[in-house]
């Protein structure tokens, strides 16, 4: 079988030497929707990274059975849109129309389909009106929106999200939800929100200190106290602090 | 925390809005070319462009009071012309005496001081007209439209993006600063030179998350397809109406320059 | 805020001239030195790193800005600020400064109508071009001094920082007296001797600035800045253009023209001598009868003095003392 994305026994240290990655394997099927939790550190953010080449250490990366390597970078990249963390990163343009033009821009299709790919994503986003907006201007739930259309323009077949519900009101978080569980592709969403991960995702990767420690449906994870316990980890269905 | 405060834009669909951005700001350097070519108390000349600025003001729908506001910026530069009251030959007006200074003001003087605080204050407008009616974002594009160097417009445009998410940092650790200070109790805080080096580190702080916000960002643009080229989308078309416009604007201009001359 | 913002607004703006005050010849010239150093600079630039930089640089102008609205309270309600030309240069080479201080200059003209848009080519060329040659020139041969040992850096980024400003705003009062706008018997003197003061208020936060990267991130502190090299090209290029404007100043003001003859008559020299912002007490040279050689000697002694000086102090202290700790409570090392 074709995965969508298979790690095998990857690698990583940054500069310094220490390892953030310690040997991760993992695989995702097409249409799989997947979260990655795991503590402050754990490696998940290097991980991601790893799906599109923009860190390279030891072991392999397929993508839709494709080797990750320097040859491929531009086919990956249009293949796995991942979206950062901190959306002021993901939108470094000077206006939404700009940023989301940008991929399709970088993949070398010509104009008019360009401007046709960034009027599809914005609509599917939800955010058509606010095309020629100074992304500096918008709220945070905008730009995390505005964040995912950047991607999705590409048309990927793989999303990886960085924390895509880190500092949304409830409102917003509510709207990303719905935008989340609309969207077709495969999915790698690293996460702090347990309660998205329970919303959205029937199979959860916990990685802790740059190791998969656990890989399961997310209903038995999220129940397993022991595990959550050891790995700085709540249950959504938790009763607050006694 | 956003530092709108600092944003000139002015939203609005008037005709200046509305011109070519490319247009605008030639207009804007020819309107302050003729201001500054035009010579010395040719009062004419200058109450035309005041009238030219004061009605592009109002076609825009500016508050005419805002923009008097914000061309005093310059104001404080004026001591420095102060100098020519004296140091130009012609008829005396006054002699100031002050101890040692016996400073004689001659009419001449006086006529270039003038028309040098004239010609600044009419620059400055059209100025402020230019950034309160066009977006940074357009200016960028005008700007690449127009062959600017292109790495040069690149780093203007990331600049535009990315200086009111540094401001709001700095903005950040001024308060930390500030709030940790205030244990100290006021007027403390050591000697000046101790006060600048902790300034200067963080300055240093802001240094470091700029390099790595900078390096995000790269990661960012490298995720999205680039490979060290950057791609633009090519600048709209001029209309007929940003040419009837332009044409009208010159010739004003030019009719004013000739009441100068 | 608002005071805050105000402030970092106004203090800077002393040196960025606004449209109007400079004549057409002058901010002509002054517009086709800047192209050149800028065209220089873009080839340099995109040999070197192509357009890989590109965010580095511009989220680096976007640092400059707001790192000039940091200020630290002097005495009287005013307050020190950085302009960065220095830092920017010590950092990422005079190249790549030039390039970010030239948006800097170009973006507070055309947002916030902080210096004019005709006179931009001046402003570019004292605050990019210029400061940014003297700097990186001076912070050069400091290092080569002090034989790659830390004080060099901390010496040779506070006497980078001041002469740039310093130098900077002698260039500016010259495009004014050029331009007939000032008499530069005055603007000379007053734009030195004002900015003597702010040039150590740049020097300090420069040095701190410096401090708080060596401690932390020590990588970002080559040698060689972006391929800037640190050749002997770089410190006669630098202190050669400060000796260049330094010495500028007292012949172009000794010529006999009209506007002098009349400031003399009216004395208006003699008051300008004893105005209160002269720092150094006796700008002439007592038993030099030529003024202009006077001026210039005074000017060159100057200097040497500042340097040596700053030199001594800087390199004692790196070794007595300890540094304060910086703004984040972590203590800085030195070395
Ligand atoms: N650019 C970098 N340079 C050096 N070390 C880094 C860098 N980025 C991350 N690290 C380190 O690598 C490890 C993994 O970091 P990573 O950001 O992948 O964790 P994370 O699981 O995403 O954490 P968080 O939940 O806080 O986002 C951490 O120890 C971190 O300090
Ligand atoms: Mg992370």
């Amino acid at each position: 079988m074709e995965y969508a994305i298979e790690l095998e026994n990857v690698r990583f240290a940054y500069h310094d030497g220490r390892p953030a990655l310690r040997g991760v394997s993992l695989r995702i099927a097409p249409g799989e929707k997947v979260a990655l939790v795991g503590p402050n550190g754990a490696g998940k953010s290097t991980l991601l990274l790893h799906l599109n080449g923009i860190l390279a250490g030891q072991g392999r990366v397929r993508i839709l059975g494709q080797e990750v390597n320097g040859a491929n970078l531009g086919w990956i990249r249009a293949q796995v849109g991942l979206v950062f963390q901190d959306p002021d990163d993901q939108l470094f343009s000077p206006t939404v129309f700009e940023d989301v033009a940008f991929g399709p821009l970088h993949m070398g299709l010509p104009e008019a389909e360009v401007r046709e790919r960034v009027a599809w994503a914005l609509a599917q986003v939800g955010m058509d009106a606010f095309a020629d907006r100074i992304s500096h201007h918008l709220s945070q739930g905008e730009k995390k929106r505005v964040a995912i259309a950047t991607v999705l323009a590409m048309k990927p077949e793989v999303l990886a999200l960085d924390e895509p519900t880190a500092g949304l009101d409830p409102r917003a978080r509510r709207g990303l939800l719905r935008l989340l569980a609309r969207l077709p592709q495969t999915m790698l969403v690293a996460t702090h929100d347990m309660r998205l991960v329970a919303e959205l995702f029937p199979r959860t990767v916990v990685l802790d200190a740059g190791q998969v420690v656990a890989d399961g449906p997310t209903g038995h994870l999220l129940t397993d106290e022991a595990l959550l316990e050891a790995h700085g980890l709540e249950s959504p269905y938790l009763s607050p602090l006694p | 925390m956003h530092i709108h405060l600092l944003d000139q834009y002015h939203t609005g669909r008037s005709p200046v809005h509305r011109l070519d951005a490319r247009v605008k700001l030639l207009l804007t350097l020819a309107f302050i070319l003729v201001a500054s070519l035009t010579p010395a108390g040719a009062w004419p000349a200058y109450l035309g462009l005041a009238l030219l600025a004061l009605g592009v003001t109002l076609a825009a729908g500016l508050p005419p009071l805002l923009v008097q506001r914000r061309a005093l910026v310059a104001l404080p530069f004026a001591l420095a012309a102060l100098t020519v009251l004296f140091t130009t030959e012609g008829r005396p007006l006054f002699t100031l005496s002050l101890g040692a200074w016996h400073l004689t003001a001659s009419e001449p003087g006086l006529i270039r001081f003038l028309s040098i605080l004239l010609k600044s204050w009419l620059a400055i407008q059209a100025a402020i007209l230019l950034a309160a009616t066009t977006p940074f974002p357009t200016l960028v594009v005008a700007m690449r439209a127009l062959h600017f160097p292109r790495l040069l417009v690149a780093i203007i445009a990331f600049m535009g993006r990315y200086l009111f998410v540094l401001a709001d940092e700095a903005l950040r650790l001024h308060r930390a600063r500030e709030a940790r200070s205030a244990v100290i109790g006021p007027g403390s805080g050591g000697s000046i030179a101790w006060r600048a080096r902790v300034t200067g580190g963080m300055v240093g702080n802001l240094f470091l998350r700029s390099v790595e916000r900078s390096e995000r960002i790269y990661n960012a643009m490298l995720a999205r397809g680039y490979r060290g080229e950057l791609r633009t989308l090519s600048p709209p078309r001029l209309r007929p109406a940003d040419g009837v416009l332009g044409l009208l604007f010159v010739t004003l201009l030019a009719l004013i320059a000739l009441l100068g001359w | 805020m608002i005071p805050i913002l105000a402030d970092a607004l106004l203090a800077p703006a002393r040196m960025h001239i606004p449209d109007g005050f400079l004549s057409t010849p002058v901010y002509l010239a002054a517009w086709v030195l800047a192209l050149i150093a800028l065209g220089v600079a873009l080839r340099r630039t995109q040999e070197t790193l192509g357009e890989r930089q590109v965010p580095l640089m511009g989220v680096l102008a976007a640092f400059i800005f707001a790192a000039q609205m940091l200020n630290f309270p002097v005495a009287g309600g005013t307050s020190g600020h950085l302009i960065g030309s220095a830092l920017a240069a010590i950092l990422m080479g005079p190249w790549a400064a030039m390039l970010i201080m030239t948006s800097v200059v170009a973006v507070q003209a055309l947002i916030f109508q902080d210096g004019g848009l005709l006179v931009l080519g001046a402003n570019i060329l004292n605050m990019a071009v210029i400061a940014a040659i003297v700097s990186y020139g001076t912070y050069q041969l400091v290092r080569r001094l002090a034989g790659d040992r830390p004080w060099g850096t901390f010496a040779g980024g506070f006497i980078a920082a001041w002469l740039s400003v310093v130098v900077a705003a002698i260039a500016t009062a010259l495009e004014l007296g050029f331009s007939g706008t000032s008499a530069l018997e005055v603007a000379v003197p007053a734009m030195a001797g004002v900015h003597l003061l702010i040039g150590i208020g740049e020097g300090l936060i420069t040095v701190g600035a410096l401090g708080f990267i060596r401690a932390t991130r020590p990588d970002l502190l080559s040698a060689e800045p972006m391929g800037a090299g640190t050749g002997g090209r770089w410190w006669v290029a630098g202190l050669g253009l400060a000796l260049l404007v330094v010495l500028l100043a007292p012949l172009a003001s000794s010529f006999p023209d009209g506007l002098e003859r009349v400031a003399e008559d009216y004395g208006f020299i003699e008051a300008a001598r004893n105005a209160p912002y002269r720092i150094i007490p006796d700008y002439l040279f007592p038993g030099v009868s030529n003024e202009a050689l006077a001026t210039i000697l005074a000017g060159l002694v100057g200097t040497l003095i500042v340097f040596a000086v700053t030199l001594g102090v800087v390199r004692g202290s790196t070794r007595a003392d300890r540094r304060p700790p910086t703004a984040d409570g972590r203590p800085q090392t030195a070395d």
